[in-house]
């Protein structure tokens, strides 16, 4: 019991060891390729004035980020102005955007898998169009998506919902299409209801595969939602990285970059927890 | 398909409905009932076959069935693999549908599972999200949808207790062993009490002494709720041990039931002791015989085939056959024996 316990610790701690060990390291190198270049000579008032003395246009080194991210985080709902706000307002923003479109999508993903699942027919019938549909980028809607719904916020919903209903319609249909027949039986000889035995039998069934398509979705949501706000503008992470980038303030720009990494996985992490309390063994 | 029906029959020499009419008024009630009334399970003219893939003949899994049981009683079905009996239990689990005939059950034509009929599967079929004993009161529950949640619950217990689960009910059936999930799947059926339980080789899957286990456990809780049993087997120890009938089919396709053969040894019986009753092995020799030999034998369109007016003449009933009061049948089983011997 020892022998077999030492060795996953040891093993987690080694990992540990070792990400903090490629942290150091990969930190390290950017800092050091990052180093202001040494002035040859006395500069010109003219040059100083220009403000010649970083002349180069560097991305900035880990340590200045580090500084930023930290003013940044030690005041995150700062809200200055329409182009001035905090990197935790603008993280709600995009976070409101995407779980409203996610839920929606969510809404009419999983009942409608559940029919497509369950009848040959509607999976038939239905087929074409979820082929033909679900290649498009989602923000090819986003014209469309502007001038008939004639609102940039709600457009950019949109774009979520569209982006997040097919792996979950698809999951779904998949999950329920592909309950074991045993556990079918199993419901007709307790002469289930139809809703009884889709609530009862197939929607637990079903559920480990329809928590994997939600997943999947959440993790298409927030990568579009970065392209759809820097197109919409106004507010949000998508808007906040581009509108930095037009500042030239590179710091804020890498800065946020991590922040969507780190809200990413967090979302991620949520359903990864979810889809734990549904996941049974066989 | 009332096209395909008629052209089997065409292809027949007898009409199979004709025999189940003729079963009816004919000289068939000493084969099957004791006293001549209709028995509790009566299954009547039974046939399935399918299209086969060249479509000019239908492959026929087996024939005008017919067969009773009585109330209260076990019986025992073997036959070799693809001879249909599986067929048979799922059609008279309502989850098939035969291709003409049918199944009455007390008074009524079976049509579409129902829970006065429990199924007991090979592989269990446990619903893997919930434990033991929520398994056992989904059962109970579709059973009695107006009890509470305790009496559901006590119900559930007594059962699981009855096969030797009362520790391990809060357990998922992925933490318990092949064993202990049938065990659970034979509590879910025999709680919800219905009038016929079916058992699709419900130990098939289980290692020899798991198997004995169980199988002590069956005749436990079978002699207190005296239901109705109806079991595929490969095994004919476990038969024998547990059968107040066997019955036998050839082999497929075009299978028939061919003998209904009586487990006359007094219960309790208990299977350290069963092979010392003196006529175990007569029993269990026929049996044995049956399977290795003459199953293949009367197969269809084998030389031991009863012809047409032979069959006609049962009603389509198998032979009525008591290995204890026979003793040279397993030497010369031809057709005309076997007739005498009725």
């Amino acid at each position: 019991m020892a022998g077999s316990n030492t060795m996953p610790v040891s093993l987690n701690l080694r990992a540990v060891i070792l990400s903090v060990l490629i942290l150091l390291v990969g930190l390290g190198i950017w800092e050091f390729l990052n180093q202001p270049p040494e002035a040859s000579e006395a500069l010109t008032e003219y040059e100083l004035l220009m403000g010649g003395a970083d002349q180069e246009s560097r991305v900035p080194p880990p340590s200045q980020v580090i500084a930023h991210a930290w003013s940044e985080l030690s005041n995150p709902f700062y809200d200055a102005g329409p182009n001035d706000k905090g990197i935790g307002i603008q993280l709600a923003y995009s976070l409101y955007r995407v779980l409203t479109g996610y839920f929606a999508a969510a809404l009419i993903a999983i009942p409608l898998g559940f029919v497509i699942g369950m009848s040959p027919l509607m999976y038939k019938a239905l087929n074409p169009f979820i082929q033909v549909l679900r290649p498009i980028s989602p923000l090819a809607w986003m014209p469309l998506a502007l001038f008939v719904i004639k609102d940039s916020e709600r457009s950019a919903i949109f774009v979520i919902f569209i982006c997040s209903i097919w792996p979950m319609l698809i999951n779904t249909a998949f999950g329920v299409a592909n309950v074991r027949a045993d556990w079918v039986k199993v419901a007709k000889t307790h002469e289930l209801s139809q809703i009884r035995t889709a609530l009862t039998v197939i929607l637990p069934a079903a559920a480990p595969t329809i928590l994997t398509g939600m997943r999947i979705s959440i993790g298409i949501a927030w990568l579009v939602i970065v392209a759809a706000e820097m197109l919409v503008g106004g507010t949000g992470i998508g808007y906040y990285v581009w509108n930095e980038w037009n500042n030239l303030d590179l710091n804020s720009v890498i800065f946020s970059i991590l922040m969507i990494g780190v809200v990413g996985m967090l979302l991620d992490m949520a359903l990864s927890a979810v889809s734990r309390l549904v996941q049974y063994e066989e | 398909m009332a096209e395909m029906t008629a052209k089997v029959a065409s292809k027949e020499s007898v009409d199979p409905s004709k025999i189940g009419a003729d079963a009816g008024a004919g000289n068939t009630t000493e084969t099957i009932g004791k006293g001549g009334s209709k028995p509790f399970v009566s299954i009547e003219g039974l046939c399935k076959h399918y299209p086969s893939p060249d479509k000019e003949e239908e492959l026929v899994v087996f024939d005008h069935v017919n067969l009773g049981i009585e109330k209260g009683e076990f019986v025992c079905i073997i036959g070799h693999s693809g001879c249909g009996k599986s067929t048979i239990l799922n059609i008279m689990a309502g989850l098939d549908e035969p291709s003409s005939g049918g199944i009455v059950m007390d008074g009524k034509e079976v049509s579409g599972p129902s829970l006065d009929r429990g199924v007991v599967f090979q592989n269990y079929s446990l619903l893997p999200w919930l434990s033991a004993l929520q398994n056992v009161n989904f059962g109970v529950r579709s059973r009695w949808p107006g009890w509470s949640k305790v009496e559901v619950e006590a119900h559930s217990k007594r059962y699981l207790e009855m096969v030797g689960l009362g520790d391990t009910m809060q357990r998922k059936p992925s933490q318990l062993s092949g064993g202990m999930r049938q065990r659970v799947s034979i509590a879910r059926a025999f709680a919800t009490q219905p009038k016929l339980l079916l058992l699709d080789e419900p130990f098939g899957a289980l290692d020899a002494l798991t198997r004995g286990v169980i199988q002590d456990e069956l005749i436990k809780i079978w002699s207190e709720d005296q239901q109705t049993v109806f079991m595929i087997t490969h095994d004919v120890d476990e038969a024998i041990l547990l059968a107040d009938r066997v019955l036998l089919m050839t082999n497929g396709p075009d299978a028939r039931v061919a003998e209904s053969v009586r487990i006359n040894i007094p219960r309790p019986r208990e299977r350290a002791r069963i092979i010392e009753y003196p006529g175990f092995y007569k029993i269990r020799n026929h049996l044995v015989n049956f399977l290795v030999t003459r199953s293949a034998q009367m197969a269809g369109g084998g030389s031991e085939e009863p012809t047409a007016s032979e069959r006609l003449a049962r009603g389509g009933y198998p032979v009525d056959v008591d290995p204890l009061a026979l003793a040279p049948v397993q030497k010369h089983a031809d057709g005309s024996l076997l007739k005498s011997v009725r």
